[in-house]
């Protein structure tokens, strides 16, 4: 698919603003929606595994070795879901400066 | 050799509806819906379709279920009436939007407060600017007939937007006509299969449908809608020229009934076009020069073309089934009064709105608006441009 920018004329982007390629939800940045942001205390973290798979932007890395990393800000929308589901009190939301 | 039935509307659509065999068929079955869907899921619970009926919770879900099937790559039907559409009415616009060519008969019946399930246009009307493709049936058999043509025109490339068919509530959905059925095998041939460029069920090419569509795109994409709307026009022609091939039977954007040398002339929309017929008869016969444009394509709007086609009609009068309620007048009216306005033409034209909550419009009725116009011709006055017709009123002192 060629590229589609807020150039393009409305004969080239495709009917309904369908797009035909996977995985494009990257290009598009929603940290900055975030109002509130959770804090990751990895002292206090168990490594239980219940945070990331209820994070609805994949803003939760985990690496190689199945442990949770730090956030990521690029994409967090501080909904706070991972805070609530946190057995271990691990993660704290404060208020964005 | 066609079928010689008889048929009510709802089973006229229904019966559309098994020739074509959708893949999904999503509706709510029971009221404000038709006969339609129960009609139907006798027909998947017979065998006689290998359709995916899906017994939906609500006709939001109904829609819903309709775009995320079209979505995927299926060909989807449903059927609705009045409040069931209103409920519909936020998928509506997802669905045109999205592009899916769905096919929905409608009934037309009175979108209820106060209490009403009787035959008018005012659910059609709320959904007029929808971006949907809407035809109006007179008949049982133009409603057969519509819905045998539907998918070709709504899922031609140039056009890929839902359409409805649109037939009077229980004036023609309850009634039963004789029919000419077209054979089994022929509709199959004629409606063709349905093969999507791009759908979500394609494993070789993922796709996003319906993404994030902020201030520099929609625009744009409105914008594409209305073209293909444009589009639309020419392709409902050249499949109607088809439809003519296969039955004989002839369909245009608009049909004349004794128009070409009327004086003056009523347009009006579905059913009350088989009582204008009637009148206008009569008429004929008594030497006045009464004539009928029955529209048949509601939208694409063919206002261009009704301009020329009344532009010689020394009074007209516009029928609209649903009230605006706006002060000025019926959605219809404003539609042929503004393009006789663009495209040049001016004739003195009167609205009448009529048949609310099913009110039986009669002949007798039709001929008052007749002969309301022949005076309007006789004095060249018009003392107010938006009336009503058969409703009560206190008598005038």
């Amino acid at each position: 698919m060629t590229q589609i920018n807020n150039n393009t004329p409305m004969e080239k982007l495709t009917p309904g603003g369908d797009i035909y390629t996977s995985g494009n939800a990257r290009e598009f940045k929603t940290g900055d929606w975030r109002s509130i942001r959770p804090v990751f205390l990895s002292e206090t973290c168990k490594q239980c595994g219940l945070c990331f798979p209820v994070c609805p932007e994949d803003a939760i890395p985990v690496n190689k070795d199945l442990k949770r990393e730090d956030f990521n800000y690029d994409y967090c929308k501080g909904c706070g879901v991972c805070a609530k589901v946190c057995p271990f009190n691990a993660i704290e939301m404060k208020e964005e400066g | 050799m066609s079928i010689r039935e008889r048929l009510s509307g709802n089973e006229a659509a229904a019966t559309a509806m098994k020739q074509i065999n959708p893949d999904v068929v999503a509706a709510f079955p029971i009221t404000p819906s038709t006969e339609i869907p129960q009609y139907f899921s006798t027909f998947v619970a017979n065998g006689t379709v290998d359709t995916e009926f899906v017994a939906v919770e609500s006709e939001h879900s109904a829609m819903s279920a309709c775009i995320g099937a079209e979505a995927a790559g299926a060909r989807a039907m449903t059927a609705t009436s009045a409040n069931g559409l209103s409920l519909m009415w936020e998928m509506i616009y997802i669905a045109s939007s999205l592009r899916l060519p769905i096919v929905l008969s409608l009934v037309n019946r009175a979108v209820s407060g106060p209490l009403n399930i009787h035959c008018d246009h005012s659910d059609a009307m709320g959904v007029r600017d929808s971006g949907w493709i809407m035809l109006f049936s007179e008949t049982n058999q133009e409603a057969y007939d519509n819905t045998l043509m539907a998918h070709r025109i709504a899922e031609h490339k140039d056009v890929m937007l839902p359409l409805m068919v649109c037939q009077d509530g229980f004036i023609t959905s309850h009634a039963i006509e004789n029919i000419e059925l077209v054979e089994d095998d022929k509709v199959k041939e004629f409606v063709g299969e349905y093969h999507p460029e791009h759908y979500l069920l394609n494993k070789e090419e993922p796709i996003a449908v319906g993404p994030l569509d902020l201030q520099a795109y929609l625009f744009e994409h409105k914008a594409q809608q209305a073209t293909a709307m444009k589009n639309a026009k020419q392709v409902i022609l050249d499949v109607s020229k088809d439809f003519e091939k296969m039955t004989g039977r002839s369909y245009g954007l608009f049909e004349e009934y004794k128009l070409e040398d009327a004086e003056v002339a009523i347009v009006c929309m579905n059913s009350t076009a088989g009582t204008t017929k009637f009148v206008v008869d009569n008429l004929r016969a008594e030497g006045i020069k009464a004539g009928l444009l029955k529209i048949r394509v509601f939208r694409p709007f063919p206002g261009e073309e009704i301009a020329k086609a009344l532009s010689h009609i020394k009074a007209m009068a516009i029928l609209d089934r649903a009230d605006s309620l706006n002060a000025a007048g019926g959605a219809l009216f404003e539609d042929v009064t503004s393009s006789m306005y663009v495209n040049n033409v001016h004739v003195p034209a009167i609205n009448y709105v009529y048949g609310i909550g099913g009110r039986d419009t009669k002949a007798d009725d039709i001929k008052s608006v007749y002969m309301d116009l022949l005076d309007i011709v006789k004095t060249n006055k018009i003392d107010n441009p938006y009336r009503y017709l058969g409703l009560r009123k206190e008598a005038q002192k």
